[in-house]
């Protein structure tokens, strides 16, 4: 991207409401030249402290972007890496303890490190809009809908105190909300995640801003409601000549939805260019890493025993129905589900979950909720089997079945061969030293009270395996296949990184040597490069200690790197089933096709 | 990840991209590499040790301790002892003199020795109640979240029916049956405290049993017991301890409130914060500062006692970990 | 909404059963049996006989309890030993005395206590938030009746500027038809009656007020430093709404959620708090007649009083959940 090095002198003209006209077709600015008062937004060497116990944090340095009109811009980066700091300090919306350190944030040729709070509100509700990130957080819970998107265009002049529920309708039928006179007399609490992040939408757009900020505006919905509200907001942006700055992690959603790609790694911009060139040629080290990271559909799974030597492959190729060579041909091959193969760890039968739930009220009777209805499934051993599915499809409870933590009300579990569980307590046990699971969220999954040593020594020493000095060597052997460094033996959850609590909790579930592994969402809430890591590490594993993986996630994306066949659940129900190759090639049903277009970059050609 | 916070930055925020090793976020030295090692405990007392509002707190409690164990020795005069009998008359009760640093009360009494032996009665009622109240909230706590099902619902409604009675009324007609000792005060505040701390214990348990952690716990095949034992127990003591804390100071006021109303028995002239500030009443345009005295007393010890609970709960406050 | 009331009503009822089975449990454990409790000082043999009589002590002890809840359900709470009168008498004539004490108490508590820690929240680190970490700290540790004395001391005693005792001066004369003294003097139009009363009122009012007032002081300055980083608020600010707007619609209103949940929960520390303001003041409600009571050993009257006060206090936080209802609409959904 080219850097304008002349100074910008500050525009009269630039002041306030002038609606920008709708200019439609402007889609690829990035490729012309255009001329100077194009741009909307130039950040110039901008630099952003945090004042902290431990004195100033600096979370942005030299940054430097440009917007220009009509244009999307995406800002691509892990958590902690500034992007969403940058974002803010252009909207004047810093937490109270953040400030610009240096640097200037010129938008439409008017300097805003220099305006002042009135200005910058002025500003916010007239040129400068907002999508935040959360839905569920954003709006106001004590407030109808529409006066929430009222008061703006109200305080802003943009509509009277009469005729402004009438825009504030219209704002919402523009965005895909049905029935949006009703509606908008309703709170937020009344409106699914979808409905409200396009109620947000309306209101960052209810002024028709010049700039548009939009925040992970989409990270927070299930992938089949993610693809509607993005395509419905570059609609909307494009029609009205917005200029967006897109805030996200997600580098398939930046390459498919902006025009200009920005990295940021630890508050600097490490490289940006037109997001073809980014994502395809990418020039600086930790691009490409996170390219190498990026779960998309063109990444393959990961193959430790290709790594190591024909010999080792050959011998997977005996041990479990593998990925390279299930195409859709020998699908047959693979296993028929209804018949029981001599492979299987695990055999699911007709299994149904049905939770009673009671109701509030003190004559209101209970409800039955079927979380998971008649599915069957086999896991082969040494293979990988991934349940996918959207919140609410039952993948969890499942899950918890296997595990034996919850019952099945009906069907049957057989692990190699008997019920899983036990009838008594001492099979009870004798189950969990082999079957053993890997949570999602690595804070809540480690007792925050025991040192990493304690934690991975626990099951050790409640199966009575061995005295403290075997107990500590086995220990170290654990630390040492996740990868943990001795050092981080002692060390508390609370002094962990995402990963490495992750790595721990992997360790822990390794201890008694178990089978099968349940990954519930194992990987979710860790930042690509570190989720990457970890799946490898899985996979690491598997090949040498010839685990069984039961792999719960949402992310069709993680299913490839990983698993050899994927099972689609939906509302409690099996709705699909097969290879990798065949779901992912040839899907069967509407849901999974759906759960497929979904996911964002998916016909990009990214730089693996 | 919202504005609000500050990002989580390794080590060095401003540090550029190095060797392609620092990328992994992962596996490399987390922030606090001098603590490493650190429990939650701990960490809640280093934070504690920077505190100031700690510090004071710790000094108020230890000086009220050291008054209260050392009473014998610094106290001029006995518990008992009236050495200004004499000196009393219906009109006048005596200032500070160089017998009597703090003045005579009507009884007779050196007023600054029976401070001293007041600070003593306080600690004993303060910190009896409390491990009273504590011990039976605790096991009523433990029991409702241990066996559940009706044991739960049947103790959570006892704990409702004590908690609809304002606590002072509630500690009244507990001292009522417990007759007219000193000992009946101390039950009473014990009592009172029961629901308290069993709605909070359970409360507490009840959140930790939802983490991950147990459930991992469980599925290591660690016994009902055991999970309880080593994993939620520990882990839902941080409040309780807090609020017994906290309930020093409260028992210390109640204290106070009960022998105002005339409960606890024994002698007016007892050397005791509370009924010298009940029986200072009547002199009030005469002498100010027998009554002023034992409640400054009073108040200063609950401060006492209210700054170590609040640093604490800061302190342990799972929103102040560092997370990362 | 209605259904909410009904609702609570019903819950209301085991509450009273549980109560009334402490209780009738509570004068068989006082010291001496129930039967020297019931008449103290007036013991004889005879009334002995005819308490025995009356409470049945020679049948079992579900029959006996059975007598004690027929005797509550027609709205007998036994007669007080010292006065001779019934106890829900004694009840209802002192009850708008400390009805009105604890409303002064409130809105002074409310009045200072809100908009003291909605500016320390706003201002952190100034005076204001250090003055309001100072008003929590005193209302917790010093003692109510310590209080009491030192305002009666100084303005009562020392300066003369209210009065030290009392609902209204010795001097005034004034009819009282609903007995809350300020009420009947609007009502009768005697304005000095209603000026008396409502002076009478301000020393013990504040003394009362204090407890809640440390506590609505921290709630408030809590809830605001919280809700004001709250994303909605941030995202209100990216409207560009005004700054009242933002205050008063967004960032107090949800705030003020916890804080009324705050302010019903002290109505328990406020009855509690009566009872020792009222006796440091004079002041003849309900709480100094409790304390008299419990001076003297009446304990059909403490017996009667804990049951009506728990009446009250489950009454008032009904009130509250409804109102609460009627600030958040998550609520109005649900129930």
């Amino acid at each position: 991207m080219t850097q304008h090095s002349t100074d910008q002198p500050d525009r009269p003209e630039a002041a306030v409401t002038e609606t920008p006209a709708p200019e439609k077709e402007i889609a690829v600015a990035a490729t012309a030249v255009p001329a100077d008062d194009d741009v909307v937004l130039r950040v110039e060497d901008l630099a952003v402290d945090f004042r902290t116990e431990s004195g100033a944090a600096r979370a942005v340095t030299g940054a430097n972007v440009e917007v220009r009109r009509g244009q999307t811009v995406a800002i691509v980066g892990e958590s902690g890496s500034g992007k969403t700091t940058l974002a803010m300090a252009v909207l004047g919306l810093l937490a109270s303890n953040g400030a610009v350190a240096q640097g200037h944030i010129w938008f439409k040729g008017e300097d805003l490190g220099a305006a002042g709070a009135q200005r910058m509100a002025q500003l916010r509700g007239t040129e400068l809009g907002l999508v935040p990130q959360d839905p569920m957080t954003n709006l106001d819970p004590v407030m109808r809908i529409g006066r929430q998107i009222d008061e703006g265009l109200i305080d802003n002049g943009v509509r009277t105190l009469r005729t402004a529920r009438a825009r504030t309708v219209e704002l919402l039928q523009e965005v895909g909300l049905p029935d949006a006179a009703r509606r908008a007399s309703q709170y937020p609490h009344e409106f699914s995640g979808g409905m409200r992040q396009r109620a947000l939408i309306a209101m960052g757009l209810s002024a028709r801003p010049a700039l548009l900020v939009a925040d992970e505006p989409t990270s927070a919905l299930d992938v089949t409601v993610q693809r509607g509200i993005l395509d419905q907001l570059a609609g909307l942006t494009r029609d009205l000549g917005t200029a967006v700055l897109l805030i996200t992690h997600d580098l398939g959603l930046a390459a498919e939805r902006a025009d200009v790609v920005v990295v940021m790694y630890r508050g600097e911009i490490v490289e940006q260019g037109p997001a073809r060139r980014v994502l395809t040629e990418p020039q600086h080290e930790y691009t490409k890493r996170l390219m190498a990271a990026a779960p998309s559909l063109a990444s393959r799974r990961i193959e430790i025993a290709r790594e190591r030597g024909l010999e080792e492959v050959l011998e997977e190729a005996l041990l479990a129905p593998s990925a390279e060579t299930g195409s859709s041909d020998d699908g047959t091959a693979s296993g028929n589900p209804d018949e029981p193969t001599t492979a299987a760890l695990v055999q699911v039968r007709d299994v149904t979950k049905v939770f009673r739930i009671r109701g509030n009220g003190l004559l209101s009777r209970g409800r039955d909720f079927t979380a998971v209805e008649g599915v069957s499934l086999d896991v082969p051993r040494g293979g990988t089997v991934a349940v996918v599915g959207e919140s609410g499809s039952g993948k969890s409870t499942l899950a918890r079945m296997i595990l034996d933590i919850e019952k099945p009300t009906s069907g049957t579990i057989e692990f190699d061969g008997a019920p899983a569980g036990g009838h008594d307590h001492r099979s009870r046990i004798a189950y969990r030293r082999r079957v053993q699971p890997v949570f999602q969220d690595p804070y809540s999954s480690l007792d925050p009270l025991y040192s990493v040593y304690r934690a991975i020594e626990e099951p050790l020493r409640a199966h009575g395996y061995g005295d403290p000095a075997e107990r500590r060597a086995r220990v170290e052997e654990l630390a040492e296949q996740v990868a943990l460094g001795k050092g981080v033996l002692r060390r508390f959850p609370s002094e962990l990184s995402g990963g490495q609590r992750q790595r721990v909790a992997i360790a822990r579930a390794l201890a008694l040597s178990p089978e099968l592994v349940v990954c519930d969402e194992a990987v979710s809430a860790l930042d690509v490069v570190v989720q990457a890591q970890i799946l490898r590490l899985l996979a690491q594993l598997q090949e040498d200690l010839g685990l069984t993986y039961l792999f719960i996630t949402h992310d069709l994306a993680v299913v490839r790197q990983i698993a050899d066949r994927v099972i689609v659940m939906q509302a409690g129900r099996l709705v699909e089933e097969g290879t990798v190759d065949e779901v992912f090639d040839t899907p069967q049903t509407d849901y999974t096709r759906a759960l497929l277009d979904a996911i964002p970059g998916r016909d990009l050609d990214l730089a693996v | 990840m919202s504005a609000n916070e500050l990002p989580p930055i390794d080590g060095a925020p401003t540090a550029p991209l190095h060797a392609p090793a620092s990328i992994h976020g992962d596996g490399t030295d987390p922030a606090g590499r001098d603590t490493a090692g650190e429990g939650v405990w701990a960490r809640a007392w280093r934070t504690l040790r920077k505190n100031p509002v700690a510090i004071a707190g710790f000094v108020i409690v230890a000086l009220f301790l050291l008054v209260a164990l050392l009473a014998p020795l610094l106290a001029p005069f006995g518990p008992h002892e009236l050495p200004g009998r004499g000196e009393i008359r219906p009109t006048q009760i005596p200032g500070p003199s160089a017998d009597y640093p703090l003045g005579l009360d009507r009884y007779g009494g050196d007023v600054l020795s029976k401070l001293i032996w007041g600070a003593r009665a306080s600690l004993l009622v303060g910190v009896l109640s409390t491990l009273l109240g504590l011990a039976g909230g605790v096991l009523l706590g433990l029991v409702a979240g241990w066996f559940g099902g009706w044991v739960d619902v049947s103790a959570m409604r006892l704990v409702d029916l004590m908690l609809s009675v304002p606590s002072l009324l509630l500690a009244v007609s507990i001292a009522a049956i417990a007759g007219q000792t000193p000992w009946s005060v101390i039950v009473a505040i014990a009592v009172v405290q029961v629901p308290i701390f069993a709605r909070l214990l359970r409360g507490s348990m009840l959140a930790q049993r939802g983490q991950d952690y147990v459930l991992a716990a469980s599925a290591l095949g660690l016994t009902r017991r055991s999970v309880t034992m080593s994993h939620v127990l520990p882990n839902s003591v941080g409040p309780v301890i807090v609020q017994a804390t906290l309930t020093l100071a409260t028992a210390v006021i109640e204290a106070a409130a009960l022998s105002f109303l005339g409960l606890g028995g024994g002698e007016p002239s007892t050397a005791e914060w509370g009924r010298m500030l009940t029986a200072a009443q009547q002199e009030l345009a005469v002498a100010p500062r027998l009554a002023i005295l034992p409640g400054i007393c009073i108040a200063i010890t609950a401060l006492g006692f209210t700054l170590v609970g609040e640093s604490l709960r800061e302190a342990l406050d799972p929103r102040n970990r560092t997370r990362r | 909404m209605l259904r909410l009331v009904v609702q609570r009503l019903l819950l209301l009822i085991p509450l009273l059963l549980g109560l009334s089975v402490l209780l009738f449990a509570w004068v068989r454990a006082l010291p001496g049996g129930p039967v020297t409790a019931m008449l103290g000082e007036r013991y004889t043999p005879e009334a002995a006989a005819a308490i025995e009589a009356e409470m049945g002590l020679d049948q079992p002890v579900w029959v006996q309890y059975g007598k004690y809840l027929g005797q509550l359900l027609q709205g007998d709470l036994g007669t007080s030993l010292r006065t001779g009168r019934p106890v829900v008498e004694e009840f209802l004539v002192r009850f708008p005395a400390t009805m009105e004490l604890t409303v002064v108490a409130l809105v002074f508590a409310i009045g200072i206590g809100i908009p003291l820690g909605y500016v320390a929240a706003r201002r952190a680190g100034s005076v204001v938030d250090h003055a309001s970490v100072v008003v929590s700290l005193v209302g917790v540790t010093v003692p109510v009746f310590f209080l009491a004395f030192i305002l009666k001391y100084l303005f009562a005693v020392e300066l003369g500027w209210f009065p030290s005792a009392g609902r209204q001066s010795t001097t005034m004369v004034a009819t009282h038809p609903t007995n809350f003294y300020v009420l009947d003097g609007l009502l009768t139009a005697e304005w000095d009656a209603a000026w008396d009363a409502l002076v009478h009122l301000v020393l013990p009012g504040i003394a009362l007020g204090s407890i809640p007032l440390a506590i609505v002081a921290r709630m408030t300055r809590a809830a605001v430093s919280e809700v004001q980083n709250a994303d909605y608020v941030r995202t209100a600010r990216a409207k560009g709404i005004t700054a009242a707007r933002l205050r008063g619609d967004h960032i107090l209103r949800n705030a003020m959620l916890p804080v009324l949940t705050t302010i019903g929960l002290q109505v328990g520390l406020l009855l509690s708090g009566a009872v020792l303001t009222e006796t440091v003041f004079a002041f003849s409600g309900i709480g100094s007649f409790l304390a008299q009571a419990v001076f003297n050993a009446d304990y059909p009257v403490l017996q009667g009083f804990v049951l009506l006060i728990a009446v009250v206090y489950a009454l008032v936080n009904l009130i509250v959940d409804v109102s609460y209802g009627l600030i958040d609409p998550r609520l109005r959904r649900q129930q």
